[in-house]
Parts: C-alpha cells; sequence; structure tokens
C-alpha cells in the first residue's frame, strides 16, 4: 500500500464517533448496552485489522496510529474507544508474538473475517495478580482445554475469541504462564457476575467461567512474562492513556467553548472563569506530553529492545498508567468548575457527567495502588531514569 | 560462589523446590520465579556479595538460571577487586 493510500486512521475514527459513536454515546451509558453500532463501523473502516500487516490483509498501522485513532473516539463515546483500546492490545500480542504459521493463519482470519478480540487475564482467587494463575491449560494430544474462572471479561458475550492467561501445565508454578487464544465456537461463558457499573457501562464488563478447547497452536510459545513486559503492558497504557487524553480534550473543548461564549458577552472584560482555563490548560499540557513521551519511548523501545527490557522503560510505562489516570480526573473537575451547572447537567452541550463518571474507572482498571506497589519494589534496584 | 547462589535464592526466591538440588542452567522462571522474588533475589545476592547490579544487569535474563546469575556475579566481583 502506498503513503497516498494509507487509511488516516484519526480522521476514520473521527468520522465513526461524529456518525455513529457520539450519537449512540448516551443510549449505550443509559441502558448499559454493547456499542455493536460503533464496533461494526470500526470492522467496515478497518480499524479492527489496523495492526495486522498488509500482507496479511490487515492496514500495517502502527500503535501510535492506534492511539490516534483511540483518543479521538474518547471524545465521542469512552467504552466505544476502550473497546477499541483492549481489542487492539490483542492484537498486538498476536502481531508481535506469533512467529508460528498457525498465527500468521489466524490473523488472516482476524483480518478477513474482522474478528473482535477480548482477553480474560485476571482470575478469581489470585488477588488482581495478573501474573500468576490458578487455571492451567491440560494437553490432550494435539489440543487442549482451559477452564477459567474470569472476574472481568470485557465484551465476553461479543467477542469472537478470547485470549486468556493461563499456567503452562498443571505442573507448572502459578507465575509460568502462556497466553491462549481461545474461540468463540469451542468456548462456552457461563456468566457470574452482571455489570452494572458507575461508567464505561457499554464494554459490558460481567464475569465468566469460561470454558474452552481448542489446538495447541493457539498456545503462544512466548512466555507471558515477556509478552507482558513487551507488549501487553505497555501498549495497554499507551492506548488506554490515549482514550483518556481524548476524553480529557474533549472536557477541556467543552469548557473552552463555555468560557468563550461567556467572553462574547463582554468583550473587553475576561470572565473570571477564563483563569481557570489557564489552570486546566497547565493540566491538559501535563496529560498531553505525557501520553506522547510514553508513545516516543515505545518506539525507542521497539528499536532497541534492551531498552524495552530494562528496570526504568517498565517503571515509566507504569508510571504512565498511574499518572495519566489521575491527570484525566482532574482534567475533567476543572472543566466541572468551569462550566458550573451548565456541565453539572445532563441535557446540556457542556454536560460532564458521563465523561467524569468513566474517567473515575481509569485509577480503578489495574489499580494504581497496585501498579505504585509494583514500581516501589523495582525502584529498589534501578539506577537511572 | 555457587552455594552463595543458591542460599540467597533459598531464602527470597520462593521456589517450590529444593534449591541446592537445582541444576546451574535450569530455568528459574519455569520453575516460579516472579519478577517480584527476583527483585529480592538482586538484593540478596548484592548484600552476599557487597556488588551492585548496574542497569545494563537488571534484566529478566540475568537472574535466568544459577549459572547466568554466576556469570553475571564473576564480571562485578572481578571488576570491583580490581
Amino acid at each position: 500500500m502506498s503513503d497516498g493510500m494509507r487509511v488516516d486512521l484519526k480522521e476514520t475514527a473521527r468520522a465513526i464517533g461524529e456518525q455513529v459513536a457520539g450519537p449512540n454515546a448516551a443510549d449505550v451509558d443509559a441502558t448499559g448496552r454493547f456499542p455493536a453500532e460503533s464496533i461494526e463501523a470500526f470492522r467496515d473502516a478497518g480499524l479492527l485489522r489496523a495492526l495486522i500487516s498488509v500482507e496479511e490483509g490487515g492496514l500495517g498501522a502502527s500503535v501510535d496510529e492506534v492511539a490516534e485513532a483511540v483518543a479521538e473516539l474518547g471524545r465521542w463515546c469512552s467504552s466505544s474507544g476502550m473497546i477499541l483500546a483492549m481489542h487492539s492490545i490483542q492484537v498486538a500480542c498476536l502481531v508481535r508474538h506469533g512467529d508460528s504459521a498457525a498465527f500468521s493463519d489466524y490473523r488472516r482470519r482476524v483480518a478477513d473475517e474482522g474478528l473482535l478480540l477480548a482477553s480474560a487475564t485476571t482470575e478469581i482467587g489470585i488477588g488482581g495478580d495478573v501474573r500468576s494463575s490458578t487455571c492451567a491449560v491440560e494437553a490432550d494430544g494435539d489440543s487442549f482445554s482451559l477452564r477459567k474462572q474470569a472476574p472481568v471479561i470485557s465484551y465476553g458475550e461479543y467477542a469472537d475469541a478470547i485470549l486468556a492467561t493461563a499456567r503452562r501445565t498443571p505442573e507448572s508454578a502459578a507465575s509460568d504462564q502462556v497466553l491462549v487464544v481461545c474461540e468463540k465456537d469451542a468456548y462456552t461463558l457461563e456468566r457470574t457476575t452482571e455489570w452494572n457499573a458507575l461508567g464505561f457501562r457499554g464494554t459490558c464488563s460481567s464475569g465468566f467461567v469460561l470454558d474452552a478447547h481448542g489446538n495447541f497452536d493457539h498456545v503462544f510459545a512466548t512466555p507471558y512474562g515477556d509478552m507482558s513486559s513487551q507488549t501487553m503492558l505497555p501498549v495497554s497504557h499507551i492506548l488506554w492513556s490515549s482514550l483518556w487524553l481524548g476524553m480529557a480534550s474533549e472536557a477541556d473543548a467543552r469548557a473552552r467553548r463555555f468560557v468563550q461564549g461567556a467572553a462574547r458577552k463582554t468583550p473587553g472584560v475576561v470572565p473570571p472563569s477564563a483563569l481557570r482555563l489557564a489552570e486546566l490548560a497547565l493540566t491538559m499540557q501535563e496529560l498531553h506530553d505525557l501520553v506522547h513521551g510514553a508513545r516516543s519511548r515505545f518506539r525507542a523501545a521497539d528499536e532497541d529492545p534492551d531498552l524495552g527490557a530494562s528496570i526504568g522503560y517498565a517503571t515509566s510505562m507504569n508510571s504512565l498508567k498511574v499518572a495519566a489516570s489521575g491527570l484525566l480526573i482532574e482534567a475533567i473537575q476543572k472543566a466541572l468548575l468551569i462550566c458550573g451547572m451548565a456541565g453539572y447537567a445532563n441535557a446540556s452541550p457542556f454536560t460532564l457527567g458521563r465523561l467524569l463518571r468513566d474517567a473515575y474507572g481509569a485509577q480503578l482498571m489495574v489499580n494504581n495502588d497496585r501498579i505504585n506497589a509494583n514500581n516501589a519494589q523495582l525502584l529498589l534496584v534501578q539506577r537511572e531514569r | 560462589m555457587e552455594e552463595t547462589i543458591r542460599k540467597v535464592l533459598g531464602d527470597y526466591a520462593k521456589l517450590p523446590v529444593d534449591i541446592t538440588a537445582v541444576d546451574r542452567n535450569a530455568d528459574l522462571y519455569a520453575l516460579g520465579l516472579t519478577s517480584h522474588a527476583s527483585v529480592n533475589v538482586m538484593l540478596g545476592l548484592e548484600d552476599a556479595f557487597d556488588v551492585e547490579f548496574p542497569d545494563a544487569l537488571l534484566r529478566k535474563d540475568t537472574f535466568q538460571s544459577i549459572a547466568d546469575i554466576a556469570d553475571a556475579l564473576s564480571g562485578l566481583v572481578d571488576s570491583a577487586s580490581v
């Protein structure tokens, strides 16, 4: 594909946001339903296969380009954007770690059939530590079976495949994990909890018992620990924080329109809220530069595997998540003070309620306390930043 | 040196196996070494050998096996005594 024919993912996402995700966002939130029309639009526009190479039927896009698309969607429907982010994290694992012919074939199928991929990394009984599993891959000739009690599988009921972590064998240690692609026609999901949450209501992140079977060629050879540090963790934090940047940008835009509207009524007098807008601009710049700095660090780690394997890289990606999730809430809170009751009202062009409710999820999805505790330990031996 | 390495691993690696019987080339991560425990192993080794692992060695494969740890420490102990 020549550069001239490249799909502009940001522009594609903006159009989907404006025409599909945005107009449905209030209903998705009110009823807690899966934003099927957004996902259909992603599929039609190629967003679900963006990270897959052109040779295998995808768009050959970079994580950076997908991050731009996810950020754009954050302005229209956080749940739709989060689903694209979570799906893309799974595709990134397939692209960066699926070296076999079987995984190449599977990527072609993801691209051709527009498959939606979900994730089951947490497990009941492990206390939220995704680097440890109780369930195990059980071999039976060329086949495997896997039964996992997952407290959360976002959009599990709507996915075409679920990438699940498990111990490599029933004899393996809890930390000796592999990632397994479980396909919909070979698993059952028994729902154990209902998703009725404060925000991100369209992600439909219910709990399930996953009972899966499949061919062993759907088990990644690379240890999950390596996939986690090289791909799952940095790509997650980059795409999530990009979504948060988009959400904060929308709140910032509403606050700016509010202040500028007031200014037009009193030319010559700077409205008092303009000072708060200047404060909001500081937060927005911090968040923007934090996210873009992390993206450039991720690109650098792709060029230099030693950087990617360093403790400094791991702590910086952890810090990205903790800092960005906090700045998101700070930004929307400042926007709310600027817009006042017009921001507090649900039916108002300046409404911030849904964005604020969604924003509070950011610090909880992989709890910031857990990430800080992880960094606290790594900093005991880290030498340079 | 390996005896001390095994002692530190026994104290901090929290492996569900007898560390004195583990082959020097065995994959410690497959035996259950977590990234959390590996940091404690690093701290224990730094104390036992009075060295400091430089950034370049603070990576997963430095602690992949007893042999890998011994290799890394040999370089550090040598340069410390020069």
